[in-house]
């Protein structure tokens, strides 16, 4: 059942595949977790605040952002963001969104709501005794945060905001509804040009099996060496 | 903003002949509905034994549990979707390929053998942490009551584990119910797809897709609701 496999159209696209494709996975990836990780932290904050207003405004959005699909969320953003620019620079027509900045907004509001559960729990981790001795130093709130209870927040959910970023390399592959040339979507531009889809969706099986797998290995590592002996 | 809105679309016939915009949607939330279930009913059950093969004391069983686990939850679940539906088809023998090629309505069974397979390897993670987290007495009370391993997970183990494990599997069984939304990639109508045929036909893109959120919500909310009944149920009298 092998037997008219052509492993050379793998090789001859090496370059486009991780060149271009691999190159804006990555790029996405990144962003969208460092955009996510922070607007996340922020949610969290809204969420454990005292302001009732807040309180209601972040949880409505995650629990919005968590019951709906991806794909869906994806389409929302695809049409709606030129309409917000439009909004948000006075312009009379939507304006020109490419579509990697809808993807990058996309990924980072979709993830911000899955890092803030994350960071939430993170938050709460910290006992109370040391908000209230940061705020006994004279600390603001603004300082108690950044000083005190964010950095042992972060390093606590480490292996969690991790994992979650892998989840999101994995999500990303589903650009392909806007036909970006991620590294799938590379894959099967060049699957459907040389009527090979049997070997560049196995091979780019095997590469996210082999990013994901090695990733989550190495997660698991720094989960056992960091993990706080209580 | 110059967007028209136009909420008397959904009673408009659809430009497919038959019914209007809003039939369209519905006929798209039960393509969803259906995958939904019928992938859960693979999901849970291969799940389950998944999930039993890793608690079991046998290392093969182990070994092949975890094998299954990181497989499938190490590729992208489009790239799964792809696989079953492209590549799968051109692996089998000639005959059968073609015959699978040819079946009516192969999106939806693609897509409920793909999603099942995906889920079960969450579910196996869950019924494992569930059964992980009894104590070991229970295991070992089952064995000195003379019971056969099997029934010590069929009388003991496993149905204090379900109880445990019912709000995670809750949440992996809406899991599974937006991951149909990926279906729409080998052509699957369901929910989202319909709303975006809607959106192509119509041109009204915003009212199409806050059709689609509030079906998903609604959905989300009779999937929570019936869970907690059905935790209710269940409980076990004068427990916790």
């Amino acid at each position: 059942m092998f037997a008219n496999f052509d492993f050379s159209v793998i090789g001859a696209s090496l370059p486009y595949l991780f060149g271009q494709g691999m190159v804006f996975t990555l790029t996405l990836t990144a962003l969208a977790a460092t955009g996510g990780i922070v607007f996340g932290t922020l949610l969290a904050m809204m969420r454990l605040s005292s302001i009732p207003g807040l309180t209601h405004a972040a949880k409505l959005y995650v629990e919005l952002m968590r019951s709906l699909p991806l794909v869906l969320v994806i389409f929302w953003f695809y049409f709606l963001v030129p309409y917000i620019g439009a909004w948000a620079t006075g312009s009379a027509t939507p304006i020109q969104v490419g579509a990697f900045s809808s993807a990058l907004i996309t990924f980072t509001l979709f993830e911000a709501a899955y890092f803030a559960e994350i960071m939430r729990a993170g938050i709460q981790s910290i006992p109370r005794g040391q908000t209230a001795a940061a705020r006994a130093l004279g600390m603001s709130y603004a300082q108690t945060m950044r000083l005190v209870v964010l950095p042992q927040a972060l390093r606590n959910m480490l292996p969690l905001l991790l994992t979650q970023t892998i989840v999101l390399f994995q999500d990303t592959s589903l650009v392909y509804v806007l036909s970006l040339t991620d590294f799938l979507g590379a894959a099967s531009k060049v699957a459907q040009r040389d009527g090979r889809l049997v070997e560049m969706y196995l091979f780019a099986a095997l590469v996210y099996f082999a990013v994901c797998f090695t990733a989550s290995l190495l997660v698991r590592r720094l989960q056992a060496r960091t993990a706080i002996v209580r | 903003m110059n967007y028209t809105w136009n909420w008397g679309i959904f009673q408009e016939p659809s430009p497919e002949g038959a019914g209007t915009y809003a039939d369209m949607l519905l006929s798209g939330l039960s393509w969803t509905i259906a995958t939904a279930l019928a992938s859960w009913v693979i999901a849970f059950s291969l799940g389950s034994v998944i999930g039993v093969m890793r608690t079991l004391p046998s290392r093969a069983a182990n070994a092949v549990g975890a094998a299954y686990v990181e497989l499938f939850r190490n590729v992208p679940l489009l790239v799964q979707m792809f696989l079953w539906y492209f590549v799968l088809p051109e692996l089998l023998p000639a005959g059968l390929g073609t015959a699978v090629k040819q079946l009516p309505d192969a999106p939806f069974y693609t897509a409920v053998l793909c999603l099942g397979f995906f889920t079960a390897s969450r579910v196996a993670e869950q019924v494992r942490a569930g059964i992980q987290s009894l104590p070991r007495g229970q295991r070992m009370a089952g064995t000195a009551m003379g019971f056969t391993t099997v029934q010590t997970y069929r009388y003991v183990l496993l149905p204090n584990a379900y109880r445990i494990i019912l709000p995670p599997l809750t949440s992996e069984f809406l899991n599974n119910l937006k991951n149909t939304s990926v279906a729409l990639t080998i052509g699957l109508l369901e929910l989202t797809a319909r709303a975006r045929s809607m959106q192509e036909f119509s041109f009204q893109v915003f009212e199409a897709f806050t059709a689609a959120t509030i079906l998903y919500l609604l959905l989300n909310l009779v999937v929570i609701a019936g869970a907690t009944l059905l935790e209710r149920t269940v409980a076990v009298p004068g427990a916790r």
